[in-house]
């Protein structure tokens, strides 16, 4: 059998079902398959035409920044048409599944069950902006082959003019940081760098660079064949289309599902097989914010109703505090590893993220004084915004919510010390010095 | 917080982008040296490192400012007008 031409399908397929548009089982997609269930890639008339497309479906970026993917994209093609008029193909795309993130494997998922459709995405959008090159960006070794093998499976003339190269993500935390692949790109370490320049604007090698998540990149792939209106027919009018997430902690179906935006907090969990009572739920992950079980049962899981709650989508992580836990002893750990993931490199992190994870620890495991509660609740107020990447704010943010959290507890360690969940150990998993944990398991 | 909301209001009414102060935190060594310039918008951190009032610089201080960017020892200070 002959390996199909990746524009030869004839007719294009109807849309896949809600709730199954990226992933459509637990088996990788060949390109037969691919082709089989999301028809041929569309052609564009002017690359401008899928920007004017991705933007009117509302797109947001998946990798946690939750930026308008059209914005970016037509950023990115300004930038290129500045600065090298008459030159086609000068800007570059680079594809983020990198996912430091512990807790999540969304996009390890993607990558390994639907491939193509990333690839698609990434053609498609060094179209638009006029790319030559793109790098697609994955943790896990294994992985990178499987998509590799995949690259070479794809063999139009539409995707042979375009170069992409999948790269190993360095191991750390903070190596997955768009600014951090981009310097990596450039000849440095893999450390964020500080902004501006925008990658927009010069990013891998001095170039208007296009940085986007796989999973938006997938999105992008689905609104060129089936349109805005399509995207925005689920989900909610402020944060349409779905999302994927990772579900973990104490249900029956932990892993990762496909979800509309805005589905209540409640039924994701009860779609998990969350059958017990529980205190918490950490959403975004180590990076992320606590909300408390069952008051936040109803907030809308996106972007928009999340920030109701004081609380962040992030890259879509949902991790569930049973109820015999404690919050402040998770939170602690968790401040630890973020410590850890410094850089270094800012002084406000490097300072500030030890004496945060330190202070916390005491709440955590001794018995508080009122000082050290200040002094927590004065880092989380000077920390945010003062790096050149996020960790700060992370760290910061995730502090604050546990004091708002786990007041109760607070109150009790405070008087007694540490409450009796302390000693069963941790429940959230906190990577020992910091390195990748493996992903290759959805 | 009621600071900003004031200069950020300022800026839209009066239609002037005014220059804003920001450091490169991975350029930035603490010596110190705006910090003392320029206390009506830097102050310290509990480890010597600048923290910068959010907003626009006001006029009678742009002067101070620019002779806090240009004193940096690390060029970390800048003054620049967002777009």
């Amino acid at each position: 059998m002959t390996a199909p031409e990746f524009a030869a399908a004839e007719t294009a397929q109807p849309p896949p079902p809600d709730e199954l548009r990226l992933i459509a089982g637990g088996e990788p997609l060949s390109l037969a398959a691919h082709i089989h269930r999301y028809g041929p890639l569309p052609r564009f008339g002017a690359p401008t035409e899928l920007i004017a497309e991705v933007e009117q479906s509302g797109l947001t970026g998946r990798g946690g920044g939750a930026f308008p993917a059209g914005r970016k994209l037509r950023a990115v093609a300004e930038a290129r048409r500045r600065s090298r008029p008459g030159r086609a193909g000068a800007a570059v795309v680079v594809a983020n599944g990198s996912e430091s993130e512990p807790l999540s494997s969304k996009d390890a998922v993607l990558l390994r069950l639907a491939p193509h459709l990333v690839l698609d995405g990434i053609a498609l959008c060094a179209e638009a902006v006029g790319a030559d090159r793109a790098y697609l960006w994955a943790h896990n070794g294994s992985s990178t082959q499987a998509l590799a093998a995949a690259i070479t499976e794809r063999s139009s003339a539409r995707s042979s003019l375009l170069r992409v190269q999948v790269t190993e993500t360095p191991a750390g935390y903070l190596s997955g940081q768009e600014t951090a692949l981009i310097n990596v790109l450039n000849g440095g370490p893999a450390l964020p760098t500080f902004v501006p320049p925008r990658p927009a604007e010069k990013g891998a090698h001095r170039r208007p660079t296009l940085v986007l998540n796989v999973e938006t990149l997938a999105h992008v792939a689905l609104i060129a064949r089936y349109g805005a209106p399509w995207f925005r027919s689920v989900g909610a009018p402020d944060a349409p289309g779905t999302a994927l997430v990772t579900v973990t902690g104490p249900v029956d179906r932990p892993g990762v599902r496909e979800i509309p935006l805005g589905t209540p907090l409640g039924e994701v969990l009860r779609r998990s097989g969350l059958t017990r009572s529980a205190q918490a739920v950490l959403t975004g992950g180590y990076f992320g914010t606590w909300v408390e079980l069952p008051a936040a049962s109803s907030v809308p899981v996106s972007e928009p109703g999340l920030r109701t709650a004081g609380a962040a989508l992030g890259a879509g992580v949902l991790a569930v505090l049973p109820d015999a836990a404690c919050g402040l002893a998770e939170t602690a750990r968790i401040t630890g590893f973020l410590a850890r993931q410094s850089a270094g490199q800012c002084g406000p992190c490097r300072n500030g993220l030890p004496a945060l994870a330190e202070a916390m620890h005491h709440i955590a495991f001794g018995q508080p004084s009122p000082e050290v509660i200040r002094w927590v609740q004065q880092l989380t107020v000077l920390l945010p915004r003062r790096g050149a990447c996020h960790l700060p704010d992370g760290a910061a943010g995730l502090v604050a919510s546990a004091l708002r959290v786990f007041a109760a507890d607070l109150a009790k360690h405070t008087g007694s010390g540490p409450c009796a969940h302390v000693a069963a150990g941790p429940v959230l998993p906190v990577p020992a010095a910091g390195l990748v944990v493996d992903r290759s398991a959805p | 917080m009621s600071q900003r909301h004031e200069s950020q209001s300022q800026q839209s009414v009066g239609r002037l982008r005014r220059p804003e102060l920001q450091v490169n935190p991975i350029a930035c060594e603490a010596h110190g040296i705006c910090i003392e310039l320029l206390p009506e918008l830097i102050t310290t951190d509990p480890w010597g490192y600048p923290v910068l009032r959010p907003g626009p610089v006001p006029l009678h201080l742009q002067d101070l400012a620019r002779r806090a960017v240009a004193d940096c020892p690390t060029l970390a200070l800048r003054l620049v007008t967002p777009d």
